[in-house]
Protein backbone atom coordinates (compact mmCIF):
# COMPACT_ATOMS: atom_id res chain seq x y z
CA UNK A 1 0.00 0.00 0.00
CA UNK A 2 2.39 2.41 -0.66
CA UNK A 3 0.85 5.04 -2.55
CA UNK A 4 -2.77 4.32 -3.71
CA UNK A 5 -4.08 5.29 -7.40
CA UNK A 6 -5.98 8.19 -6.26
CA UNK A 7 -3.27 10.10 -4.95
CA UNK A 8 -1.29 10.35 -8.36
CA UNK A 9 -1.32 13.59 -10.07
CA UNK A 10 -0.12 11.95 -12.95
CA UNK A 11 -2.90 9.15 -13.38
CA UNK A 12 -5.63 12.02 -12.57
CA UNK A 13 -3.75 14.47 -15.14
CA UNK A 14 -4.01 11.86 -17.93
CA UNK A 15 -7.86 10.73 -17.26
CA UNK A 16 -9.00 14.18 -17.33
CA UNK A 17 -7.04 14.66 -21.04
CA UNK A 18 -8.81 11.70 -22.07
CA UNK A 19 -12.12 12.70 -20.98
CA UNK A 20 -11.46 16.55 -22.42
CA UNK A 21 -10.10 15.10 -25.97
CA UNK A 22 -13.04 12.45 -26.60
CA UNK A 23 -15.26 15.41 -27.31
CA UNK A 24 -12.87 16.80 -29.50
CA UNK A 25 -11.98 13.34 -31.88
CA UNK A 26 -15.24 12.34 -31.96
CA UNK A 27 -17.38 14.93 -33.69
CA UNK A 28 -21.04 13.69 -33.11
CA UNK A 29 -23.45 16.56 -31.70
CA UNK A 30 -25.07 13.46 -29.74
CA UNK A 31 -21.85 12.20 -28.45
CA UNK A 32 -21.08 15.81 -27.44
CA UNK A 33 -24.51 16.30 -25.50
CA UNK A 34 -23.62 12.61 -23.77
CA UNK A 35 -20.01 14.10 -22.90
CA UNK A 36 -21.61 17.12 -21.61
CA UNK A 37 -23.59 15.42 -19.58
CA UNK A 38 -21.75 13.24 -18.48
CA UNK A 39 -19.12 15.87 -17.03
CA UNK A 40 -21.69 17.56 -15.53
CA UNK A 41 -23.00 14.47 -13.35
CA UNK A 42 -19.83 13.83 -12.75
CA UNK A 43 -18.58 17.14 -11.47
CA UNK A 44 -22.15 17.19 -9.43
CA UNK A 45 -20.86 13.30 -8.04
CA UNK A 46 -17.19 14.53 -6.85
CA UNK A 47 -18.77 18.09 -5.31
CA UNK A 48 -21.67 15.72 -3.27
CA UNK A 49 -18.23 13.42 -2.60
CA UNK A 50 -16.99 15.73 -0.29
CA UNK A 51 -19.73 15.74 1.79
CA UNK A 52 -20.63 12.34 1.88
CA UNK A 53 -17.60 10.37 0.71
CA UNK A 54 -15.25 12.01 2.80
CA UNK A 55 -17.04 13.33 5.64
CA UNK A 56 -19.51 10.70 6.07
CA UNK A 57 -22.86 12.81 5.97
CA UNK A 58 -25.19 11.34 3.86
CA UNK A 59 -27.10 14.20 1.76
CA UNK A 60 -30.16 13.09 -0.83
CA UNK A 61 -30.91 16.79 -1.01
CA UNK A 62 -28.15 18.02 -3.35
CA UNK A 63 -30.63 19.17 -6.08
CA UNK A 64 -31.34 21.94 -3.88
CA UNK A 65 -27.76 23.42 -4.09
CA UNK A 66 -27.99 22.68 -7.76
CA UNK A 67 -31.19 24.81 -8.34
CA UNK A 68 -30.07 27.78 -6.40
CA UNK A 69 -27.41 27.93 -8.80
CA UNK A 70 -29.33 27.08 -11.76
CA UNK A 71 -32.35 29.79 -10.67
CA UNK A 72 -29.51 32.92 -9.65
CA UNK A 73 -27.63 33.14 -12.83
CA UNK A 74 -31.33 32.73 -15.12
CA UNK A 75 -32.89 35.36 -12.66
CA UNK A 76 -30.06 37.74 -12.75
CA UNK A 77 -29.68 37.58 -16.47
CA UNK A 78 -33.15 37.67 -17.34
CA UNK A 79 -34.14 40.51 -14.68
CA UNK A 80 -30.75 42.54 -14.51
CA UNK A 81 -28.80 41.38 -17.72
CA UNK A 82 -26.16 40.14 -15.64
CA UNK A 83 -23.95 38.10 -17.21
CA UNK A 84 -23.95 34.34 -16.13
CA UNK A 85 -20.53 33.74 -14.99
CA UNK A 86 -20.89 36.47 -12.56
CA UNK A 87 -24.22 34.99 -12.03
CA UNK A 88 -22.67 31.86 -11.05
CA UNK A 89 -20.66 33.11 -8.59
CA UNK A 90 -23.20 34.53 -6.69
CA UNK A 91 -25.47 31.61 -7.16
CA UNK A 92 -22.66 29.61 -5.64
CA UNK A 93 -22.46 32.33 -2.76
CA UNK A 94 -26.34 31.74 -2.26
CA UNK A 95 -25.71 28.13 -2.03
CA UNK A 96 -23.56 28.09 0.65
CA UNK A 97 -25.15 30.62 2.61
CA UNK A 98 -28.41 28.04 2.16
CA UNK A 99 -26.14 25.73 2.57
CA UNK A 100 -25.38 27.20 6.47
CA UNK A 101 -28.38 28.17 7.48
CA UNK A 102 -30.24 24.51 6.36
CA UNK A 103 -26.70 22.45 7.68
CA UNK A 104 -25.94 23.61 11.25
CA UNK A 105 -29.07 22.83 12.62
CA UNK A 106 -29.32 19.86 10.97
CA UNK A 107 -25.57 18.35 11.48
CA UNK A 108 -26.84 17.91 15.07
CA UNK A 109 -28.42 14.70 13.52
CA UNK A 110 -26.57 11.94 12.62
CA UNK A 111 -26.74 8.63 10.03
CA UNK A 112 -30.55 8.07 8.79
CA UNK A 113 -31.75 11.07 10.50
CA UNK A 114 -29.61 13.62 8.77
CA UNK A 115 -30.24 11.93 5.18
CA UNK A 116 -33.52 12.68 5.62
CA UNK A 117 -33.45 15.99 6.82
CA UNK A 118 -31.22 16.66 3.67
CA UNK A 119 -34.17 15.15 1.55
CA UNK A 120 -36.87 17.37 3.52
CA UNK A 121 -34.67 20.30 2.38
CA UNK A 122 -34.27 19.31 -1.34
CA UNK A 123 -38.18 19.37 -1.45
CA UNK A 124 -38.51 22.01 0.54
CA UNK A 125 -36.86 23.92 -2.35
CA UNK A 126 -38.84 22.21 -4.72
CA UNK A 127 -42.26 22.98 -3.34
CA UNK A 128 -40.96 27.17 -2.66
CA UNK A 129 -39.89 27.85 -6.17
CA UNK A 130 -43.02 26.20 -7.36
CA UNK A 131 -45.31 28.92 -5.53
CA UNK A 132 -42.61 31.40 -6.07
CA UNK A 133 -44.21 34.48 -8.45
CA UNK A 134 -41.08 36.63 -9.14
CA UNK A 135 -39.34 33.37 -10.44
CA UNK A 136 -42.52 32.49 -12.61
CA UNK A 137 -43.15 29.40 -10.44
CA UNK A 138 -44.16 26.41 -11.87
CA UNK A 139 -44.30 27.92 -15.45
CA UNK A 140 -40.12 28.36 -15.54
CA UNK A 141 -38.01 31.06 -16.79
CA UNK A 142 -36.83 30.65 -20.48
CA UNK A 143 -33.32 32.51 -20.88
CA UNK A 144 -33.46 35.24 -22.85
CA UNK A 145 -31.24 35.46 -26.47
CA UNK A 146 -28.28 37.37 -25.54
CA UNK A 147 -25.22 37.79 -28.09
CA UNK A 148 -22.75 34.98 -29.21
CA UNK A 149 -19.89 34.04 -27.13
CA UNK A 150 -18.07 33.31 -24.09
CA UNK A 151 -19.68 36.02 -22.43
CA UNK A 152 -23.26 35.38 -22.09
CA UNK A 153 -22.22 31.45 -22.30
CA UNK A 154 -24.74 31.15 -25.41
CA UNK A 155 -23.27 30.07 -28.91
CA UNK A 156 -25.95 30.21 -31.92
CA UNK A 157 -26.07 28.06 -33.53
CA UNK A 158 -25.72 25.06 -30.84
CA UNK A 159 -22.00 24.84 -30.39
CA UNK A 160 -21.96 22.04 -28.28
CA UNK A 161 -18.46 21.82 -27.96
CA UNK A 162 -18.23 25.30 -26.49
CA UNK A 163 -20.39 24.37 -24.05
CA UNK A 164 -18.54 21.49 -23.27
CA UNK A 165 -15.10 23.49 -22.87
CA UNK A 166 -17.31 25.37 -20.26
CA UNK A 167 -18.36 22.42 -18.33
CA UNK A 168 -15.00 20.59 -18.45
CA UNK A 169 -13.49 23.35 -17.05
CA UNK A 170 -15.76 23.45 -14.41
CA UNK A 171 -15.24 19.67 -13.70
CA UNK A 172 -11.46 19.89 -13.61
CA UNK A 173 -12.48 23.08 -10.41
CA UNK A 174 -14.30 20.40 -8.77
CA UNK A 175 -11.45 17.49 -9.33
CA UNK A 176 -8.70 19.30 -8.02
CA UNK A 177 -11.02 20.84 -4.89
CA UNK A 178 -11.72 17.36 -4.02
CA UNK A 179 -8.24 15.90 -4.39
CA UNK A 180 -6.70 19.08 -2.18
CA UNK A 181 -9.26 18.69 0.16
CA UNK A 182 -8.37 14.77 0.08
CA UNK A 183 -5.31 15.15 0.65
CA UNK A 184 -5.15 18.01 3.35
CA UNK A 185 -5.63 18.39 6.80
CA UNK A 186 -9.42 19.17 5.67
CA UNK A 187 -9.35 15.75 4.57
CA UNK A 188 -8.09 14.13 7.65
CA UNK A 189 -10.37 15.92 9.65
CA UNK A 190 -13.25 14.33 7.61
CA UNK A 191 -12.71 10.97 7.45
CA UNK A 192 -11.84 11.35 10.71
CA UNK A 193 -15.06 12.42 11.42
CA UNK A 194 -16.62 10.02 9.15
CA UNK A 195 -14.93 6.76 11.35
CA UNK A 196 -15.64 8.39 14.45
CA UNK A 197 -16.71 11.66 15.80
CA UNK A 198 -15.74 11.01 19.37
CA UNK A 199 -12.65 10.13 18.33
CA UNK A 200 -12.27 13.08 16.40
CA UNK A 201 -13.17 15.21 19.24
CA UNK A 202 -10.26 13.65 21.22
CA UNK A 203 -7.89 14.98 19.18
CA UNK A 204 -9.09 18.55 18.82
CA UNK A 205 -11.06 17.88 15.48
CA UNK A 206 -14.13 20.30 15.99
CA UNK A 207 -16.75 18.62 14.25
CA UNK A 208 -19.67 20.51 13.49
CA UNK A 209 -16.97 22.97 11.85
CA UNK A 210 -15.46 20.43 9.84
CA UNK A 211 -18.95 19.22 8.52
CA UNK A 212 -20.04 22.75 8.07
CA UNK A 213 -16.87 23.89 5.36
CA UNK A 214 -17.57 19.85 4.09
CA UNK A 215 -21.23 21.05 3.16
CA UNK A 216 -20.06 24.28 2.32
CA UNK A 217 -17.66 23.56 -0.59
CA UNK A 218 -20.09 20.62 -1.51
CA UNK A 219 -22.52 22.88 -2.07
CA UNK A 220 -20.65 26.13 -3.77
CA UNK A 221 -19.44 23.64 -6.50
CA UNK A 222 -22.52 21.90 -7.42
CA UNK A 223 -24.64 25.33 -7.50
CA UNK A 224 -21.64 26.59 -9.99
CA UNK A 225 -22.88 23.33 -12.30
CA UNK A 226 -26.85 24.26 -12.06
CA UNK A 227 -25.99 27.57 -13.16
CA UNK A 228 -24.29 25.99 -16.15
CA UNK A 229 -26.58 23.69 -16.90
CA UNK A 230 -29.68 26.74 -17.03
CA UNK A 231 -27.26 28.05 -19.61
CA UNK A 232 -27.07 25.32 -21.13
CA UNK A 233 -30.59 24.00 -21.61
CA UNK A 234 -31.78 27.63 -21.89
CA UNK A 235 -35.18 26.73 -20.00
CA UNK A 236 -35.26 25.68 -16.46
CA UNK A 237 -38.33 25.07 -13.98
CA UNK A 238 -38.51 23.61 -10.57
CA UNK A 239 -39.28 20.22 -11.94
CA UNK A 240 -36.04 20.26 -13.62
CA UNK A 241 -33.77 21.57 -11.32
CA UNK A 242 -35.00 20.44 -8.10
CA UNK A 243 -36.36 16.89 -8.48
CA UNK A 244 -35.45 14.36 -5.58
CA UNK A 245 -34.48 12.09 -9.08
CA UNK A 246 -31.72 14.53 -9.84
CA UNK A 247 -30.48 14.30 -5.88
CA UNK A 248 -30.76 10.61 -6.23
CA UNK A 249 -28.70 10.01 -9.35
CA UNK A 250 -25.89 12.41 -7.98
CA UNK A 251 -26.09 9.61 -5.01
CA UNK A 252 -26.09 6.40 -7.50
CA UNK A 253 -23.39 7.90 -9.66
CA UNK A 254 -21.02 8.06 -6.61
CA UNK A 255 -22.33 5.62 -5.04
CA UNK A 256 -21.68 2.96 -7.57
CA UNK A 257 -18.19 4.38 -9.01
CA UNK A 258 -16.93 4.72 -4.85
CA UNK A 259 -17.45 6.77 -2.37
CA UNK A 260 -14.69 8.95 -0.84
CA UNK A 261 -12.64 8.82 -3.31
CA UNK A 262 -11.48 11.07 -6.76
CA UNK A 263 -12.39 8.18 -9.81
CA UNK A 264 -15.98 7.17 -7.95
CA UNK A 265 -17.80 9.82 -9.80
CA UNK A 266 -15.96 10.01 -13.08
CA UNK A 267 -16.68 5.80 -13.45
CA UNK A 268 -20.30 6.07 -12.00
CA UNK A 269 -21.18 9.32 -14.21
CA UNK A 270 -19.78 6.98 -17.05
CA UNK A 271 -21.47 4.34 -16.99
CA UNK A 272 -25.13 5.88 -15.59
CA UNK A 273 -25.08 8.91 -18.42
CA UNK A 274 -23.69 6.71 -21.65
CA UNK A 275 -26.58 3.93 -20.04
CA UNK A 276 -29.72 6.55 -19.80
CA UNK A 277 -28.98 8.72 -23.22
CA UNK A 278 -28.34 5.29 -25.54
CA UNK A 279 -31.73 3.53 -23.82
CA UNK A 280 -33.32 6.58 -24.84
CA UNK A 281 -32.19 6.85 -28.27
CA UNK A 282 -32.81 3.33 -28.70
CA UNK A 283 -35.98 2.62 -26.83
CA UNK A 284 -37.28 6.08 -26.93
CA UNK A 285 -40.72 6.72 -24.49
CA UNK A 286 -40.91 3.08 -24.09
CA UNK A 287 -37.43 2.45 -22.50
CA UNK A 288 -37.89 5.23 -19.77
CA UNK A 289 -36.46 3.75 -16.80
CA UNK A 290 -34.69 1.42 -18.50
CA UNK A 291 -31.48 2.38 -17.42
CA UNK A 292 -32.43 2.42 -14.04
CA UNK A 293 -33.58 -0.87 -13.83
CA UNK A 294 -29.92 -1.72 -15.14
CA UNK A 295 -28.55 0.87 -12.81
CA UNK A 296 -30.09 -0.31 -10.01
CA UNK A 297 -28.98 -4.32 -10.70
CA UNK A 298 -25.39 -2.79 -10.87
CA UNK A 299 -25.83 -1.24 -7.61
CA UNK A 300 -27.14 -4.49 -6.40
CA UNK A 301 -23.90 -6.49 -7.42
CA UNK A 302 -21.80 -3.61 -6.51
CA UNK A 303 -22.90 -3.34 -3.05
CA UNK A 304 -22.92 -7.30 -2.44
CA UNK A 305 -19.41 -7.93 -4.32
CA UNK A 306 -17.44 -4.24 -3.99
CA UNK A 307 -18.89 -1.92 -1.22
CA UNK A 308 -16.25 0.33 -1.99
CA UNK A 309 -17.72 0.45 -5.51
CA UNK A 310 -16.37 0.03 -8.40
CA UNK A 311 -12.82 2.11 -8.00
CA UNK A 312 -12.59 -0.26 -5.21
CA UNK A 313 -12.45 -3.16 -7.97
CA UNK A 314 -9.96 -1.29 -9.84
CA UNK A 315 -7.80 -0.68 -6.35
CA UNK A 316 -7.75 -4.36 -5.48
CA UNK A 317 -6.27 -5.35 -8.81
CA UNK A 318 -3.90 -2.97 -8.54
CA UNK A 319 -2.99 -3.96 -5.21
CA UNK A 320 -2.59 -7.74 -6.72
CA UNK A 321 -0.22 -6.85 -9.08
CA UNK A 322 1.86 -4.70 -6.61
CA UNK A 323 1.75 -7.90 -4.41
CA UNK A 324 2.80 -9.86 -7.37
CA UNK A 325 5.93 -7.51 -8.24
CA UNK A 326 6.33 -7.92 -4.26
CA UNK A 327 7.08 -11.07 -4.20
CA UNK A 328 9.22 -11.66 -7.14
CA UNK A 329 11.24 -8.90 -5.64
CA UNK A 330 10.96 -11.23 -2.65
CA UNK A 331 10.30 -8.42 0.15
CA UNK A 332 6.73 -9.65 0.67
CA UNK A 333 5.08 -9.34 3.84
CA UNK A 334 1.82 -9.23 5.07
CA UNK A 335 -0.02 -6.20 4.63
CA UNK A 336 -3.71 -7.35 4.37
CA UNK B 1 -0.88 26.77 47.84
CA UNK B 2 0.98 24.38 45.63
CA UNK B 3 0.42 24.53 42.00
CA UNK B 4 -1.34 21.99 40.30
CA UNK B 5 -1.53 21.41 36.52
CA UNK B 6 -4.89 19.97 37.20
CA UNK B 7 -7.22 20.18 39.97
CA UNK B 8 -10.94 18.48 39.90
CA UNK B 9 -12.68 20.49 42.25
CA UNK B 10 -15.92 18.42 43.20
CA UNK B 11 -17.52 17.05 40.33
CA UNK B 12 -20.90 15.11 40.57
CA UNK B 13 -22.30 14.09 37.68
CA UNK B 14 -25.96 12.89 37.39
CA UNK B 15 -27.72 10.97 35.18
CA UNK B 16 -31.35 11.33 35.91
CA UNK B 17 -31.77 10.28 39.83
CA UNK B 18 -28.60 8.44 39.40
CA UNK B 19 -25.14 9.49 40.58
CA UNK B 20 -22.21 8.55 38.96
CA UNK B 21 -19.92 11.21 40.52
CA UNK B 22 -20.42 12.66 43.79
CA UNK B 23 -18.33 15.31 44.94
CA UNK B 24 -14.96 13.79 43.85
CA UNK B 25 -12.14 16.29 44.01
CA UNK B 26 -8.17 15.66 43.07
CA UNK B 27 -5.63 17.46 41.95
CA UNK B 28 -2.39 16.09 39.41
CA UNK B 29 0.79 17.96 39.56
CA UNK B 30 2.90 18.34 36.76
CA UNK B 31 5.56 15.20 35.95
CA UNK B 32 3.16 13.04 38.48
CA UNK B 33 1.36 9.52 37.05
CA UNK B 34 -2.11 9.70 38.93
CA UNK B 35 -4.04 6.32 38.50
CA UNK B 36 -7.59 6.35 39.07
CA UNK B 37 -8.78 2.67 40.54
CA UNK B 38 -12.22 1.06 41.87
CA UNK B 39 -14.62 -1.51 41.14
CA UNK B 40 -17.07 -2.00 37.93
CA UNK B 41 -19.51 1.03 38.04
CA UNK B 42 -17.41 3.24 40.73
CA UNK B 43 -17.79 6.04 37.87
CA UNK B 44 -13.92 6.13 37.10
CA UNK B 45 -14.67 6.32 33.36
CA UNK B 46 -17.93 9.03 34.11
CA UNK B 47 -15.25 11.01 35.47
CA UNK B 48 -12.69 10.84 32.72
CA UNK B 49 -16.06 12.11 30.80
CA UNK B 50 -16.40 14.76 32.41
CA UNK B 51 -12.62 15.85 32.94
CA UNK B 52 -12.05 15.82 29.54
CA UNK B 53 -15.64 17.82 28.13
CA UNK B 54 -17.70 14.62 26.76
CA UNK B 55 -20.32 15.39 29.12
CA UNK B 56 -20.67 18.36 30.86
CA UNK B 57 -20.62 17.79 34.98
CA UNK B 58 -23.73 18.59 36.70
CA UNK B 59 -21.63 20.39 39.38
CA UNK B 60 -18.22 21.53 40.49
CA UNK B 61 -15.52 22.56 38.80
CA UNK B 62 -12.71 21.22 36.63
CA UNK B 63 -9.69 23.43 36.20
CA UNK B 64 -6.42 22.44 33.66
CA UNK B 65 -2.97 25.34 33.69
CA UNK B 66 -4.92 27.56 35.10
CA UNK B 67 -8.09 27.67 32.82
CA UNK B 68 -11.95 26.76 33.75
CA UNK B 69 -12.46 24.13 31.42
CA UNK B 70 -15.70 22.80 33.15
CA UNK B 71 -18.30 21.59 30.38
CA UNK B 72 -15.86 23.40 27.40
CA UNK B 73 -15.93 20.70 24.29
CA UNK B 74 -13.32 18.34 23.80
CA UNK B 75 -11.36 19.77 21.04
CA UNK B 76 -11.20 22.71 22.63
CA UNK B 77 -9.66 20.86 25.63
CA UNK B 78 -7.10 18.88 23.25
CA UNK B 79 -6.13 21.84 22.06
CA UNK B 80 -5.36 23.43 25.57
CA UNK B 81 -3.09 19.90 25.92
CA UNK B 82 -5.25 17.70 27.95
CA UNK B 83 -5.59 14.11 25.52
CA UNK B 84 -7.27 10.99 26.39
CA UNK B 85 -7.66 7.51 24.59
CA UNK B 86 -10.67 5.61 25.37
CA UNK B 87 -11.68 2.02 27.22
CA UNK B 88 -12.85 0.74 23.79
CA UNK B 89 -10.33 1.84 21.36
CA UNK B 90 -11.04 3.95 18.27
CA UNK B 91 -8.97 3.67 15.50
CA UNK B 92 -10.25 5.61 12.39
CA UNK B 93 -10.14 1.95 10.18
CA UNK B 94 -9.83 2.82 6.55
CA UNK B 95 -6.82 4.96 7.36
CA UNK B 96 -3.28 3.76 7.91
CA UNK B 97 -1.16 3.72 11.17
CA UNK B 98 0.71 6.85 9.63
CA UNK B 99 -2.32 8.70 8.53
CA UNK B 100 -4.02 8.67 12.03
CA UNK B 101 -0.84 9.70 13.68
CA UNK B 102 -1.12 12.78 11.01
CA UNK B 103 -4.56 13.24 11.75
CA UNK B 104 -3.73 14.32 15.11
CA UNK B 105 -0.32 15.93 14.23
CA UNK B 106 -2.97 18.26 12.74
CA UNK B 107 -4.00 19.98 15.63
CA UNK B 108 -0.44 22.20 15.73
CA UNK B 109 -0.10 22.80 12.37
CA UNK B 110 -2.36 23.01 8.83
CA UNK B 111 0.47 22.22 6.63
CA UNK B 112 0.57 18.40 5.52
CA UNK B 113 4.75 17.81 5.63
CA UNK B 114 4.85 19.32 9.02
CA UNK B 115 2.01 16.95 10.46
CA UNK B 116 3.83 13.77 8.06
CA UNK B 117 7.20 14.76 10.26
CA UNK B 118 5.42 14.61 13.74
CA UNK B 119 3.80 11.29 12.79
CA UNK B 120 7.51 10.02 11.73
CA UNK B 121 8.76 11.54 14.98
CA UNK B 122 5.97 9.87 17.22
CA UNK B 123 5.96 6.46 15.39
CA UNK B 124 9.92 6.37 16.01
CA UNK B 125 9.37 6.89 19.66
CA UNK B 126 6.98 4.43 20.23
CA UNK B 127 7.69 1.49 17.92
CA UNK B 128 5.13 1.72 15.14
CA UNK B 129 7.32 2.73 12.79
CA UNK B 130 7.39 -0.70 10.94
CA UNK B 131 3.85 -1.03 10.58
CA UNK B 132 3.25 3.02 9.31
CA UNK B 133 1.40 1.60 6.31
CA UNK B 134 -0.41 -0.89 7.67
CA UNK B 135 -4.42 -0.12 7.97
CA UNK B 136 -5.34 0.18 10.98
CA UNK B 137 -8.20 -2.18 11.04
CA UNK B 138 -5.46 -4.55 10.67
CA UNK B 139 -3.26 -4.03 13.43
CA UNK B 140 -3.77 -6.07 16.90
CA UNK B 141 -5.31 -5.25 19.55
CA UNK B 142 -2.33 -4.52 21.74
CA UNK B 143 -0.74 -2.58 18.68
CA UNK B 144 -4.23 -0.07 18.37
CA UNK B 145 -4.07 0.82 21.81
CA UNK B 146 -0.23 1.59 21.35
CA UNK B 147 -1.77 3.68 18.11
CA UNK B 148 -4.10 5.72 20.46
CA UNK B 149 -1.88 6.45 22.54
CA UNK B 150 0.74 7.34 19.33
CA UNK B 151 -2.07 9.27 17.96
CA UNK B 152 -3.04 11.76 21.24
CA UNK B 153 1.11 12.14 21.51
CA UNK B 154 1.09 13.42 17.96
CA UNK B 155 -1.36 16.36 19.48
CA UNK B 156 1.72 17.14 21.49
CA UNK B 157 0.07 16.94 25.07
CA UNK B 158 0.82 18.43 28.32
CA UNK B 159 -1.24 15.61 30.11
CA UNK B 160 -2.64 12.12 28.88
CA UNK B 161 -5.46 10.26 30.54
CA UNK B 162 -5.35 6.89 29.65
CA UNK B 163 -8.32 4.79 30.34
CA UNK B 164 -7.57 1.44 30.79
CA UNK B 165 -4.81 0.97 28.41
CA UNK B 166 -4.16 -2.14 29.35
CA UNK B 167 -7.17 -4.19 28.95
CA UNK B 168 -7.47 -7.03 27.26
CA UNK B 169 -3.65 -7.54 26.79
CA UNK B 170 -1.43 -10.27 27.57
CA UNK B 171 1.63 -9.67 30.22
CA UNK B 172 4.29 -8.96 27.55
CA UNK B 173 2.16 -6.42 26.10
CA UNK B 174 0.74 -4.97 29.40
CA UNK B 175 4.89 -4.95 30.26
CA UNK B 176 5.93 -2.88 27.58
CA UNK B 177 2.69 -0.33 27.85
CA UNK B 178 3.87 0.21 31.06
CA UNK B 179 7.36 0.82 30.16
CA UNK B 180 5.62 3.37 27.53
CA UNK B 181 3.98 5.03 29.68
CA UNK B 182 7.21 5.34 32.27
CA UNK B 183 9.49 6.30 29.56
CA UNK B 184 6.94 9.14 28.33
CA UNK B 185 6.83 10.19 32.04
CA UNK B 186 10.80 10.77 32.75
CA UNK B 187 10.04 13.00 28.95
CA UNK B 188 8.17 14.73 31.32
CA UNK B 189 4.70 13.79 30.69
CA UNK B 190 1.79 14.15 33.05
CA UNK B 191 -0.31 10.99 33.02
CA UNK B 192 -3.55 10.13 34.96
CA UNK B 193 -4.66 6.50 34.40
CA UNK B 194 -7.45 4.45 34.61
CA UNK B 195 -6.73 0.91 35.16
CA UNK B 196 -8.19 -2.21 37.03
CA UNK B 197 -4.83 -4.39 36.40
CA UNK B 198 -3.71 -3.92 39.46
CA UNK B 199 -0.12 -5.23 39.44
CA UNK B 200 0.75 -3.08 36.32
CA UNK B 201 -0.53 -0.10 37.72
CA UNK B 202 0.74 0.04 41.57
CA UNK B 203 4.21 0.31 40.27
CA UNK B 204 4.23 2.88 38.08
CA UNK B 205 1.85 5.47 40.29
CA UNK B 206 2.97 8.62 42.20
CA UNK B 207 -0.42 8.37 43.62
CA UNK B 208 -3.81 6.00 43.63
CA UNK B 209 -7.32 7.95 43.76
CA UNK B 210 -10.35 5.23 44.97
CA UNK B 211 -13.39 5.09 44.13
CA UNK B 212 -16.36 3.23 44.78
CA UNK B 213 -19.96 3.95 43.91
CA UNK B 214 -19.10 8.07 42.63
CA UNK B 215 -17.27 8.62 45.46
CA UNK B 216 -13.71 9.01 46.34
CA UNK B 217 -12.75 6.68 49.38
CA UNK B 218 -9.20 7.36 49.51
CA UNK B 219 -6.16 8.89 47.56
CA UNK B 220 -2.62 7.37 49.24
CA UNK B 221 0.49 6.54 47.75
CA UNK B 222 0.23 3.06 46.04
CA UNK B 223 1.55 0.76 49.30
CA UNK B 224 -0.92 2.23 51.61
CA UNK B 225 -3.45 1.67 49.20
CA UNK B 226 -3.08 -2.28 48.77
CA UNK B 227 -3.31 -2.34 52.60
CA UNK B 228 -6.53 -0.33 53.02
CA UNK B 229 -9.57 -1.43 54.96
CA UNK B 230 -12.03 0.60 52.82
CA UNK B 231 -10.78 -0.49 49.59
CA UNK B 232 -10.39 -4.24 50.34
CA UNK B 233 -13.99 -3.66 51.42
CA UNK B 234 -14.65 -2.06 47.85
CA UNK B 235 -13.02 -4.90 45.66
CA UNK B 236 -13.54 -7.95 47.76
CA UNK B 237 -16.93 -7.16 49.44
CA UNK B 238 -18.21 -7.10 53.43
CA UNK B 239 -18.40 -10.88 53.52
CA UNK B 240 -14.14 -11.13 52.87
CA UNK B 241 -12.87 -8.32 54.67
CA UNK B 242 -14.86 -9.78 57.75
CA UNK B 243 -13.43 -12.67 57.79
CA UNK B 244 -9.59 -11.26 56.98
CA UNK B 245 -10.75 -9.10 59.91
CA UNK B 246 -11.23 -11.80 62.18
CA UNK B 247 -7.86 -14.23 61.38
Amino acid sequence: MEKSITNNKKMIGVVLLIILALPIIVQDNNFRHIMILFVLYAALGEAWNIITGYAGQTSFGHAAFFGIGAYTSTVLLWKFDIIPWIGMLIGGIIAVVVAIIVSYPAFKLTGHYFAIATLAIGEIMLQLFVSWEYVEGATGIMLPIKENGYKYMQFHPMNKLSYYYIVFGLFVITVITAYIVGNSKMGFYLKAIKENPDAAQSIGINVTRYKLYAMMVSAFLTAIVGSFYAQYVTYIDPFMVFPLALSMQIVLITVIGGLGNIYGPILGAAILIPLSQYTRIIFGGTGKGLDLIIFGALVVIVTIFQPNGLVGLFENLFKKIKKKEAINDGKLHDVS
Amino acid sequence: MESYMMSVDNVTMKFGSLVANSNVSFNVKEGEIVSLIGPNGAGKTTLFNCVTGFYKPSSGKVIFNGADITGVRPDKIAKLGLTRTFQIVKPLKSMTVKENIMTGAFIRTNKFSEAEKIAEEVMERINLIEKRDYLSSSLTIADKKRLEIARILATQPKMIMLDEAMAGLNQTEIKEVMKLIVTLNKQGMTFVIVEHIMEAIMPISDRVVVLNAGVKILEDIPQNVVNNDEVIKAYLGEKYHAKNQKS
